[in-house]
């Protein structure tokens, strides 16, 4: 297919430039991974160290709506795919479509993340001075907490400070409750630099949408979609890792 | 070099094989294997990031020297994680579990 579009001074063809545009997102992406990778590091080293901590604060998590965001998100990859397959074969209104279908599932995510957040708040979750790792256990009404759910959160509890304290005699509710602190410093910092890099994609997904209803995108001119996909494509491995390591490790106990 | 075209039909079962990939990670955390839950959490999260990467980033149908930048970030990761893990791991005789100083004592 011939390409089409303005050539700039410094590529001999557009299919170059084309190609340059790729690699530079590539590029751009290995640096993203180094960025993100320092957060993993930091999480793994403190997930050891405290690791009854992290335990406890990763089973506080929602796994229904981390896993819904998980189905989400991954069926935005697909039609982020194909809206990128759809300008190579150039049908202008499925490239629309599957741009618009991109959003709405990113916008479904963060709405998700909000609730998921909200709930981490309004359970004295987030850390700083009124943090309270058993304030569900105290307070089971305020959670919707009742019986064997109950039972079972109070168990961990007192189980994960048992635990910690063979290591550490003397650890206690109080340390479990300033480590648990860690678990969510990084929850949070980890999701929120995630949903950081949502909220950017959903940027040019908007910009993709305008430049698409302008009849800008065919099989001569479709760099921007292929190179906002490969973006959004690595938002989503991203995710991939911090469902389970977030969400999941810790569930067999 | 002209550009690979995938199909609608690949992207689809792609989408399936990680739906799949994420019910088998939901399905084996709740299984107690003591150590062994986190090696399959994080094998399955490269499976599916690996077919992300290869088919949904079209790396499959990249030149060389695409590849030449995933090896890189691959492998850059790799240094940054092995000598900081080495070196927490070697910098008290307790390893990586908490250090004793981390430990206060609160009066009740």
């Amino acid at each position: 297919m011939q390409r089409t579009g303005e050539l700039y001074g410094q590529f001999e063809t557009l299919e170059q430039q084309k190609e340059t545009a790729t690699l530079g997102m590539w590029i751009f992406l290995t640096t993203e991974v180094l960025f993100f990778g320092g957060l993993f590091m930091t999480y793994t080293i403190n997930r050891h160290a405290y690791s009854a901590a992290f335990g406890v604060g990763g089973n506080t998590l929602d796994l229904k709506l981390g896993g819904l965001n998980t189905v989400v998100l991954i069926l935005s990859s697909l039609t982020m795919a194909m809206s990128v397959w759809a300008a190579q074969i150039g049908k202008k209104k499925q490239i629309t479509g599957f741009l618009i279908a991109t959003l709405l599932l990113g916008c479904v995510f963060l709405g998700v993340k909000a609730v998921e957040y909200k709930q981490k708040y309004d359970h004295h979750l987030i850390p700083g001075r009124n943090f309270d790792i058993a304030f569900c256990v105290n307070n089971p009404s305020a959670c919707g907490l009742s019986g064997k759910a109950l039972e079972d959160e109070q168990k961990e509890i007192a189980e994960a400070v048992k635990a910690e304290d063979k290591n550490n005699p003397g650890y206690g509710l109080a340390n479990l409750n300033s480590h648990a602190q860690l678990y969510f410093s990084l929850y949070f910092g980890m999701t929120g630099l995630h949903a950081l890099h949502m909220i950017i994609g959903a940027g040019l997904l908007l910009w993709l949408l305008k430049e698409s209803l302008a009849q800008r995108f065919g099989p001569g001119y479709n760099t921007p979609v292929e190179v906002t996909g490969l973006y959004w494509h690595f938002v989503d491995i991203v995710w991939i890792y911090l469902f389970p390591l977030l969400y999941l490790i810790d569930r067999h106990n | 070099m002209s550009e690979h075209i995938a199909s609608p039909k690949m992207y689809v079962g792609i989408f399936l094989a990680l739906m799949i990939c994420t019910g088998a990670t939901v399905w084996a955390a709740y299984i107690n294997l003591g150590q062994m839950n986190i090696v399959i959490a994080l094998a399955i999260a490269t499976l599916k990031a690996t077919l992300v990467v290869l088919f949904f980033m079209h790396a499959k149908y990249s030149p060389g020297r695409t590849h030449l930048v995933i090896i890189c970030a691959v492998f850059w990761l790799g240094i940054m994680l092995a000598l900081t893990l080495s070196d927490y791991e070697t910098r008290q005789k307790e390893g990586l579990r908490i250090p004793p100083s981390a430990v206060r004592v609160y009066n009740a």
